[in-house]
């Protein structure tokens, strides 16, 4: 299931919906993604994203699918925050159950690297000399790469 | 076989593109044969900052919410989005 929204979330009730999914699952991950105070420039004081709507959900959906297909996915969950967000602020969450825990970690890695690279999201850091959009990172394309 | 409702194609833009060409979305009349490169060329004959469109700063494509190439073909009704690399997560 996924979630583009500007309000926040709860990691553990996310985490129980994951785990109701019956007796054979054996492997919880979640990621939690944060505002930090600097990216591609110092003293960052929030985060402003904007998205593509329709078309980010139907990437996302992709990735998990791609994702399910790759390994065992028994459920996948993914938020992702837009708007004007503040430090410290949860901005994005993978989480995936799975019978094992090998595929329930490479799944959600795959997700969120994937994510970062192909999911029409843009951010935009505001500090208090103004704000700039952030430049794609070539180590995130690079991270996202391998899995290829 | 279907009907095309319409004769113009929506070309829309994103986040650092959106801001700098001023424009949020805009129409283009469609053409046989139009290529989502094509239409990039023509805008950046514009100049100024929609010169941008074909300067060293890769453009990603979408159509239809699907992500395309410069040598995907459009046709009346096409969505076509113009944006830069993305950074979410």
């Amino acid at each position: 299931m996924i979630s583009i929204q500007t309000e926040d979330f709860d990691p553990a009730a996310e985490y129980a919906e994951l785990r109701d999914s019956g007796a054979g699952t054996g492997a919880i991950a979640t990621f939690t993604g944060l505002v930090r105070d600097s990216g591609d420039m110092k003293g960052v004081t929030g985060l402003y994203l904007e998205h593509y709507p329709g078309m980010t959900e139907q990437v996302i959906g992709n990735l998990i699918e791609t994702a399910s297909s790759r390994w065992s996915v028994r459920k996948a969950r993914v938020i992702h925050r837009v708007g004007r967000l503040a430090l410290q602020d949860q901005i994005v969450f993978v989480g995936v159950c799975s019978a094992h825990r090998e595929d329930a970690f490479a799944a959600c890695q795959f997700i969120m690297d994937a994510l970062k690279t192909s999911a029409p999201f843009w951010k935009k850091e505001i500090t208090a000399s103004g704000e700039h959009w952030v430049e794609q990172k070539e180590s995130d394309v690079a991270r996202s790469k391998t899995w290829e | 076989m279907t009907t095309e409702t319409t004769d113009t194609i929506t070309i829309r833009f994103f986040a650092r593109l959106r801001e700098e060409l001023g424009a949020e979305q805009l129409t283009v009349p469609a053409q046989p044969g139009l290529t989502t490169g094509q239409i990039l060329a023509e805008l950046a004959r514009r100049g100024g900052p929609w010169a941008q469109l074909q300067g060293s700063q890769p453009v990603m494509i979408a159509v239809n919410q699907t992500m395309a190439k410069p040598s995907t073909a459009v046709q009346g009704g096409d969505e076509v989005a113009f944006f830069p690399p993305v950074t979410g997560g």
